[in-house]
């Protein structure tokens, strides 16, 4: 074959190139090795300062008073699930929502003013999300509790959730959407049963981006669900939280209490990598094999 | 059983631009008519006008009649899910969903609009994929592949499946073979001579002699008006009109 000549015959690649060539492929592989650096160096200590840390008490008992050994922080780990619930069932369904708007309807000025207010959303510091809903929740509820926690998270969640949404919607095909309106079968079901479920992995995707992130906020719970040192499980009482635990003990004198910070931190990530992995493993049940 | 269509006077916009002019046509019931002419001369838009799909697209707009037998289809009263049910449609590029098994794929325009009885829809599916030709090669995976697993002319009769599933009276079929090669192809034409027993066919085609090989009548397109329709036979052998003459023997288009 003539034509594959130039291929085959390396030799006829001249030298400058071949050396440019190996040049760009080192640049992008350390590239690759910085990035991964940091975030191999994060988890091998993690790994190393709070495994030692992690025992069936830690998983299983509330805190001990100070100067008390022992303890744990599993009244933080249930408090960390009951706001990260509240949170997701606030932001997935909003945040879902507003996405099958915007990539249906939502191809104008109107539409373009949500995706706007979106990304500043996106942009808001955490802090500031948890004024809000310290003004919404608890300054009407007199008290603190896993509900402003739960709300102020969910609120961090919607715009992820809905930019994510809206961008998977707008890959599935139109000719997808006419099939099934070429079957007879209404929009709003065509959008429900078609497009959201072809989009589905995406969106997933996205809805996980948003969880991971929010699991480690520890500013906007600061001052809605403020911290418990017992078992709770109320949404309408202070709750336990990871992050929250993890910071008081933290920025606390006391040895043990640093030993266990570290490994509230490494047991914070397990949750999230946990429950992403739970997740994915589930949708990927549902999904069919060779899909596109 | 396939029903009749009559077009009366049927105009058809985008935006400002109109894409059809005043169309008027009768199809015959249980047989294949063929739409011919250059791209962009609206026989996919005057299709996509007879099952409602034209008001899909944003900033159309259509006006005239067009009843299928005896639905008004731009009647005050008809619902258009109601034309689209009756009235199956299959694309140029094969559109199976792709995160639907093969089994789903042709089950979802009974699902979709609330079918819930299992047993009959078992029954409706293969019937469906027997009358598409496509039985025989799915039967061993039909639960578990997707329907985009397939191959372009496989995926392009499982779309034919998914139509007939629905049993409308009428199938357009919009370039149904454009995107395959010529064996596909082949399946494809011998599953329009069988299907015209029960249906309807209305096919879009760019595909001279497919149109001569299936259809027993031919209308011809240029620039949104219907030029010529008559016998299949008449339009390639004795045009009346110079233009279907020019177009069909290659002059232009």
């Amino acid at each position: 074959m003539r034509n594959n000549a130039p291929l085959r015959r390396r030799g006829g690649i001249s030298w400058s190139r071949r050396l440019k060539d190996y040049f760009a492929t080192a640049m992008a592989v350390a590239a690759l090795l910085l990035v991964l650096l940091p975030l191999a160096a994060i988890f091998i200590y993690l790994v190393q300062r709070g495994l030692g840390s992690i025992s069936w008490a830690f998983l299983t008992q509330t805190p001990k008073p100070v100067g008390v050994a022992g303890g744990g922080m599993a009244n933080a780990i249930l408090g960390t699930g009951v706001i990260l619930g509240i949170a997701s069932a606030i932001g997935v369904p909003l945040g879902i929502g507003a996405g099958v708007f915007l990539s249906e309807y939502g191809r104008n000025r109107f539409g373009d003013a949500i995706r706007f207010t979106a990304d500043v959303l996106n942009g808001v510091p955490s802090i500031v999300i948890g004024i809000v809903a310290y003004s919404l929740v608890v300054l009407k509820q007199k008290h603190f509790s896993a509900l402003a926690g739960g709300v102020a998270l969910g609120i961090m969640m919607i715009p992820t959730i809905t930019r994510a949404t809206e961008e998977m919607l707008l890959l599935v095909p139109r000719s997808v959407r006419e099939a099934a309106l070429g079957l007879g079968v209404s929009r709003w079901r065509t959008t429900v049963s078609i497009t959201l479920r072809t989009a589905a992995a995406g969106i997933i995707t996205g809805i996980m981006l948003a969880f991971a992130r929010v699991a480690g906020e520890t500013a906007p719970l600061l001052f809605t669900a403020f911290g418990s040192q017992f078992w709770s499980a109320k949404i309408n009482q202070p709750i336990a939280a990871l992050p929250l635990q993890i910071f008081v003990y933290a920025i606390s004198p006391y040895d043990e209490w640093h030993r266990q910070a570290w490994a509230g931190a490494l047991v914070l990530i397990a949750l999230i990598v946990g429950t992403i992995a739970v997740v994915r493993l589930i949708a990927s049940r549902g999904m069919m094999k060779g899909t596109a | 059983m396939g029903v009749g269509i009559e077009v009366e006077g049927l105009n058809a916009w985008f935006g400002t631009t109109q894409a059809l002019h005043d169309i008027v046509m009768r199809i015959a019931p249980n047989h294949a008519t063929a739409i011919i002419g250059p791209s962009g001369c609206g026989k996919s838009t005057f299709v996509r006008c007879l099952n409602r799909m034209h008001e899909t697209l944003p900033e159309t707009r259509v006006t005239g009649k067009v009843r299928i037998g005896d639905m008004e289809v731009y009647g005050n009263g008809t619902p258009a899910v109601q034309v689209r049910r009756q009235v199956g449609m299959v694309f140029q590029k094969p559109n199976p969903f792709p995160a639907m098994s093969i089994y789903d794929n042709v089950a979802a325009g009974l699902k979709l609009n609330g079918f819930r009885d299992r047993g009959k829809l078992d029954e409706i599916v293969e019937r469906s994929l027997r009358m598409a030709a496509l039985w025989d090669e799915v039967k061993d995976a039909l639960k578990k592949k997707s329907g985009a697993s397939l191959s372009g002319g496989q995926q392009q009769r499982l779309c034919i499946a998914r139509a007939l599933a629905v049993e409308p009276d009428v199938l357009l079929m919009d370039e149904p073979a454009s995107a395959l090669d010529p064996i596909s192809t082949g399946k494809i034409e011998d599953l329009i001579f069988q299907l015209k027993e029960n249906y309807t066919i209305v096919i879009v085609t760019h595909n001279m002699q497919q149109a001569a090989r299936v259809a027993e009548f031919t209308g011809f397109f240029l620039l949104g008006r219907l030029i010529e329709f008559d016998k299949t036979e008449k339009i390639f052998t004795n045009p009346s009109e110079k233009r279907t003459e020019d177009y069909i023997t290659g002059r232009f288009g």
